[in-house]
């Protein structure tokens, strides 16, 4: 990096200034308020409030569904970075623009989108109702919301890597005996591997905190279908503001953990190729 | 590529099928849903919902809040852009991890921390209910909201561009005799361009489609403090879902636009970018 301190390019001050006055006022300051409130309402109320029998079915349902869903897109996504990354067929460059749509897409379309496809009498929910498969209203109808949400997360995470992969490594290998799936086990898969995780990582924490995309097709059933944002929700709407904030501080020392995963991981994969 | 370096033919055309097969199911119908259910019933009744007065009200509101909250953000971008990758200085790598964590915060948090602040409950309530403010259940919430969903899309895609860059340039107009701002519109804003309108692309496109955050500092008022997102919530919700799909298909369009935009801005200045490199 060029940049020193005696740098004679001007405006340290005022835009280091700016941006920490920004950042304070936006985000850190609301932040901390809310941990301040969290903390004020004594031990017993908070336990009471963060992990009900209520909130727990539905932390175990946002848990539990954000990581099934990560799990099947570190698989569809490293099987679309492969396909986009190694082939080349008609379509491809409308493929890649394709897998950015749940970025593009406002999650209240994608939610009612997914919620009419897979209805017991929409296109897809009718072909699987007939196999006695029920999605829409159902915790696998949460699952698809996460699944949608964070299919671009794993793409775009693995397919650089894949792009900068040695073909000599490949070639190596190859010459020595190895057949392409052991090719693919001994060399690629290790070298994308930290790529692989943070992808993961990703797709699960915006899965945990997804909201818009989730809620039409979840049918919202206490205890069943109901996933912890909207549980932030219904309780905001029942000025239970203690319950709500108990429940957020929750899900946001989730999201902290989850960040630092990310960023070590991230370290590590850096130092793989240095 | 040689042919030992890739797969069997067969392989080749399962692996790309499947493929085929997740981004049609997954993707490409929701979206084709969005149009054909908006639609269903004709052009006029499509016509009809989308010059329904809430609807036109809920549009407004929603180009209202971009038209503070992207400017707002992008000027931001710049500035903490401009600091950390122009300059070194102790608590560099934590800047820009707090730049960053809105994106990690869930949507629904992110509107209860203002709820939490300025709410009928909140610290600043009974002050800002004294001096007659409103800014819980009103549009002052709604962009605050807003600028704290899309904080870090202008400075995450400029960072890694403009700490590539280096101040070689920026210190030879120095040295030239340019000034603060010349050297800003002169010698960086033609090298950042690019990376620039792509952030400010994916931020705008988040910031008319936010739902979450929206939603809980809103209160749902119409006509007043819902957003295109919400109004397609209330006549969903009201079983009328030809006009919630009208509205959502304008949303889809958006977002359509967004990604040709994107893909156009990738394609031919890729170069430019630090989105392709950094991913």
């Amino acid at each position: 990096m060029a940049a020193t301190k005696s740098s004679v390019v001007p405006g340290f001050g005022p835009t280091l200034g700016f941006t920490l006055f920004a950042l304070g006022l936006i985000v850190l300051m609301p932040l901390a308020a809310l941990f301040l409130r969290a903390s004020g309402m004594g031990w017993q109320q908070f336990v009471q409030a963060a992990f009900s029998p209520r909130v727990m079915s539905a932390y175990a349902l946002s848990f539990g569904g954000a990581l099934a869903a990560a799990a099947f897109n570190a698989v569809a996504g490293l099987l679309l970075a492969w396909v986009l990354v190694r082939y080349r067929f008609p379509g491809r460059r409308l493929m890649d623009a394709m897998v950015d749509l749940p970025f593009a897409l406002p999650t209240a379309v994608a939610g009612i989108a997914l919620t009419t496809l897979y209805a017991p009498k929409g296109m897809l929910g009718g072909l699987l109702a007939g196999l006695g498969v029920k999605v829409a209203f159902t915790p696998l109808g949460v699952m698809v919301a996460m699944v949608f949400i964070g299919l671009p997360f794993v793409v775009r995470t693995v397919e650089p890597v894949l792009q900068d992969i040695d073909a000599d490594w490949e070639e190596a290998a190859l010459s020595l005996g190895a057949n392409r799936l052991q090719v693919f086990l001994r060399i690629i898969l290790p070298s994308i591997l930290p790529a692989l995780v943070t992808g993961f990582a990703l797709a699960f924490a915006r899965a945990l905190g997804e909201y818009g995309s989730v809620i039409f097709i979840a049918g919202n059933i206490p205890g069943v279908s109901e996933i912890a944002p909207l549980l932030i929700v219904t309780k905001l709407e029942q000025y239970d503001y203690a319950g709500a904030t108990a429940i957020a501080a929750v899900m946001l020392v989730v999201s902290f953990i989850l960040l630092l995963i990310i960023n070590t991981v991230q370290k590590w994969q850096r130092r793989l190729y240095q | 590529m040689k042919p030992s370096l890739t797969e069997a033919p067969w392989a080749r055309y399962a692996l790309t099928a499947a493929a085929l097969a997740i981004v049609l199911l997954f993707l490409a119908l929701p979206l084709f849903v969005v149009f054909s259910e908006a639609l269903a019933k004709g052009v006029a009744v499509y016509g009809r919902a989308l010059s329904d007065p809430d609807t036109l009200s809920a549009i407004r509101l929603t180009l209202t809040v971009a038209a503070i909250a992207v400017p707002f953000n992008l000027v931001f971008g710049v500035a903490a852009a401009w600091c950390v990758a122009k300059f070194d200085f102790p608590g560099k790598s934590i800047l820009v991890s707090l730049i960053d964590l809105p994106f990690s915060v869930s949507p629904v948090v992110s509107g209860l921390v203002y709820v939490l602040l300025f709410g009928a409950q909140g610290w600043f309530g009974p002050w800002l209910a004294a001096h007659h403010l409103q800014v819980i259940f009103a549009v002052p919430g709604i962009v605050l909201a807003t600028v704290f969903v899309t904080f870090p899309f202008v400075a995450r895609e400029l960072i890694p561009l403009m700490e590539e860059q280096g101040t070689d340039e920026e210190e030879a107009a120095v040295v030239l005799g340019a000034g603060p701002w010349q050297v800003f519109f002169r010698v960086t804003l033609p090298n950042i361009k690019w990376g620039l309108l792509y952030g400010v692309l994916l931020c705008n496109a988040r910031a008319m489609g936010e739902f979450g955050a929206v939603s809980v500092v809103s209160g749902h008022i119409r006509g007043l403090t819902v957003t295109t997102p919400l109004q397609v919530e209330i006549l969903y919700n009201e079983y009328n879902f030809t006009a919630a799909f009208a509205v959502a298909s304008l949303l889809a369009l958006l977002g359509l636009v967004t990604l040709v935009a994107k893909s156009v801005v990738e394609w031919r200045f890729g170069g430019e970018l630090a989105a392709n490199r950094r991913h």
